[in-house]
């Protein structure tokens, strides 16, 4: 069955799908750093026993939680433009481009599932630890920074990695905005040279090296952090 | 926001908008169910698979899992829809190209079924791992043979424990299903977009969609709540000791 | 001939060795109390009886048959021997009367009425026949050890082994338990327990085994083990759990 497989087809594509993958690993990081940070604010609003800072966030958590991330990143790139015209007043006001708005999409998707992750990473120290802290005289905010966050993020790294490596694999979703990320190279090039064949195939063989030996990292990590009984 | 534009007749036929918007709900529904027989279905086996102490029964389901949830979801709908036709047999080839009917719906609800499986398959694999030793033991010792352990004791409660991540599984499935847009399959996201293109009220009607997945959310919550009050063993708390 | 015999038995975690040459044996209608520190191997020994443990070396004939012999068929085997566990073992999902019958339906092929008839009677016996339709999380540690007694009895065992039937219970609870096993041993079951219940020793067991770091350190008639225990090691693990 490849025997007409073009190897060639690849090699040529290469440098395009080098950029494409830049692209994809660096909306990666950025997301997960917006989602990681918005996600620890949300966490500690969630935990909060004022119903007021709490609710709205358990609303936001679980609103992006049922929605799809394909409608979410819609959202954003349907809309973003249209509010930007609307509050500017300028309706020749420049949109912040689909790379933007893809950013933003994933950072405020993303930021609903490390909520969840690290509200429970939070959750995970004892609650004696946070006695002791305010049995020495900390404030809220120093006991939570000094103490709870600190031991909440050594106990989350592979979990947090793990969720990262789940976002590595959504952005390929931005293929529905157009936009040339990985997949999106291999599918412009599949469709170009008409090659579907080998260039999905390859994109596959591409992503399943990158991300299972990133879980095989993760999993090493995780080892080290809690040793197997 | 006006919702009025839902009654008007659509632009290429085929009813008023809010006809595609139900179609799209039935399209997602479809897939998301389809897709989940094959996820829970082999998702099991696997799981199952994995626990045992059989080496190669285990290597395969391992080599599966890792295989299927390291590729996105993306890529398996292009593959299974773009690329399985050239890969089988000409004349099933042929078949699935022209033949074939409704060949996005079934090639999405097999990418979607069988990447899901992978991730069924951990849920339940950790769910058996997590009853004690001691209860395999127990049951070892009365007599029993390893096939009468797993289906008197480590199914039934395994299933219990994992009931509330396979719900979140499933409403995975429910979510991911926008994927099939990608090749075609007119799910809800889908039709949300193009009555977006035609009518320019991209607001209402992304509300309209983002409400309806979200309702659906609810529903499959409560439901699943009742199911869990149902099967619950009395006096048993978590899995731990 | 002996019916559980222990021939040189030994056992490796890794590189670790669990059980080291360990030969001993329990004839008809005897009971055996094995004692020892944590981590001297007690409780792997005795699931080595049924199989549950695997051993790398030595021999282990229970009822005639070699336990560690591929062609054993080992649940027609554990079928015979009952056994008891530290954590109790219940079936958390079924209810007191359905653990009960779940073996002698599934394993001897009793009908179920035959068999809830059995698990009434034993019920009845441990005191807890107003508990039969209950589930295990509903039951007091005590009272689930009774019933994972009744659940061995149930298949009618040629002899009991009991894995530290009263460590995991709150002190009140442990007379209960120890109740039920000095009736049966005084009815002459064949017992081997892995017990610190030096008083049940002294008053059902007719030997007592001392293991440390997985040898059998003193094999004796219970009137000499507790006379004069002859290793040292035994005499400070008497003395620590008896004047504490």
């Amino acid at each position: 069955m490849f025997s007409d497989f073009d190897f060639d087809v690849i090699q040529r594509a290469l440098p395009y799908m080098g950029q494409g993958m830049m692209f994809s690993l660096g909306l990666t990081a950025l997301a997960m750093i917006g989602g990681i940070v918005l996600g620890t604010v949300l966490a500690l609003m969630r935990l909060s026993s004022i119903k007021a800072i709490s609710l709205p966030a358990s609303g936001y958590v679980n609103l992006l939680r049922s929605t799809p991330l394909i409608l979410v990143i819609f959202w954003f790139y349907f809309l973003v433009p249209i509010a930007i015209k609307h509050f500017s007043g300028d309706s020749y006001a420049q949109g912040i481009g689909p790379f933007h708005s893809a950013l933003i999409a994933f950072t405020l998707f993303e930021a609903a599932y490390y909520c969840e992750i690290i509200r429970a990473g939070i959750q995970s120290v004892p609650a004696g630890q946070i006695n002791a802290a305010y049995a020495l005289g900390l404030n809220y905010w120093q006991a939570t920074i000094q103490v709870v966050l600190p031991q909440a993020f050594r106990n989350m790294v592979p979990i947090l990695l793990t969720q990262g490596i789940i976002l590595f694999q959504d952005t390929s979703l931005v293929y529905v905005v157009g936009l040339t990320d990985f997949m999106g190279a291999a599918s412009k090039v599949a469709q170009r040279d008409g090659r579907l064949v080998e260039m999905y195939l390859f994109a596959a063989l591409v992503y399943f090296v990158l991300c299972f030996i990133a879980s095989l990292i993760v999993k090493r990590l995780q080892m080290r952090i809690t040793p197997p009984r | 926001m006006d919702f009025g534009f839902l009654s008007q007749p659509a632009f290429s036929g085929g009813g008023t908008y809010f006809d595609w918007v139900i179609t799209g709900i039935k399209w997602t529904m479809l897939v998301s169910l389809c897709a989940w027989v094959i996820a829970f279905t082999v998702g099991s086996v696997l799981g199952v698979m994995r626990t045992t102490k059989v080496v190669w029964l285990k290597g395969l389901a391992t080599v599966y899992v890792e295989l299927f949830r390291n590729i996105p979801l993306l890529v398996h709908m292009f593959i299974w829809y773009f690329v399985m036709p050239e890969l089988v047999p000409k004349s099933l080839g042929l078949w699935m190209k022209q033949g074939m009917p409704m060949p996005e719906f079934w090639s999405a609800v097999f990418a979607l079924g069988f990447y899901t499986a992978s991730r069924v398959a951990e849920q339940v694999r950790s769910g058996i791992e997590s009853i004690p030793r001691g209860q395999t033991h127990a049951a070892l010792a009365t007599g029993l043979t390893m096939p009468q352990v797993y289906r008197y004791l480590l199914l039934p409660m395994g299933y219990r424990i994992v009931v509330p991540p396979l719900t979140s599984e499933f409403l995975t499935i429910f979510k991911n299903s926008s994927v099939a847009l990608t090749i075609g399959v007119l799910e809800l996201t889908a039709q949300a977009r193009t009555i977006s293109e035609y009518t320019f009220r991209t607001f209402e009607i992304f509300t309209l969609a983002t409400v309806v997945y979200v309702v659906i959310t609810l529903a499959v919550v409560v439901i699943m709540q009742f199911v869990e009050t149902k099967i619950r063993v009395p006096g048993y708390i978590g899995t731990g000791r | 001939m002996a019916m559980i015999e222990f021939k040189n038995i030994s056992k490796w975690y890794g590189n670790f060795q669990v059980l080291k040459n360990c030969t001993t044996q329990v004839e008809k209608g005897e009971v055996v109390v094995v004692c020892g520190p944590s981590g001297s191997g007690k409780s792997t020994l005795i699931k080595c009886v049924n199989g549950l443990e695997p051993f790398q070396q030595g021999e282990m004939i229970v009822n005639g048959k070699s336990v560690g012999d591929k062609s054993t068929n080992l649940p027609q085997l554990r079928a015979k021997i009952g056994m008891v566990f530290q954590n109790f073992e219940l079936f958390p999902h079924m209810n007191v009367t359905a653990n009960l019958n779940l073996a002698q339906v599934k394993v001897l092929g009793r009908s179920t009425e035959e068999a809830t008839e059995k698990s009434q009677a034993l019920l009845k016996r441990v005191g807890l026949i107003d508990h039969a339709q209950k589930f295990p999380g509903q039951l007091s540690g005590g009272q689930q050890q009774r019933v994972a007694i009744a659940r061995g009895l149930a298949m009618d065992p040629i002899a009991m082994l009991f894995d530290e039937p009263t460590s995991a219970l709150d002190p009140e609870m442990i007379n209960e338990v120890l109740d039920v096993m000095v009736e049966l041993a005084q009815e002459g079951m064949t017992m081997m327990c892995v017990t610190h219940e030096m008083g049940f020793a002294r008053k059902v067991a007719h030997r007592v085994i001392f293991m440390d770091r997985g040898e059998i350190v003193e094999d004796a008639p219970k009137t000499e083990f507790f006379g004069t225990p002859r290793s040292e090691r035994a005499q400070q693990f008497l003395s620590k759990i008896l004047h504490h």
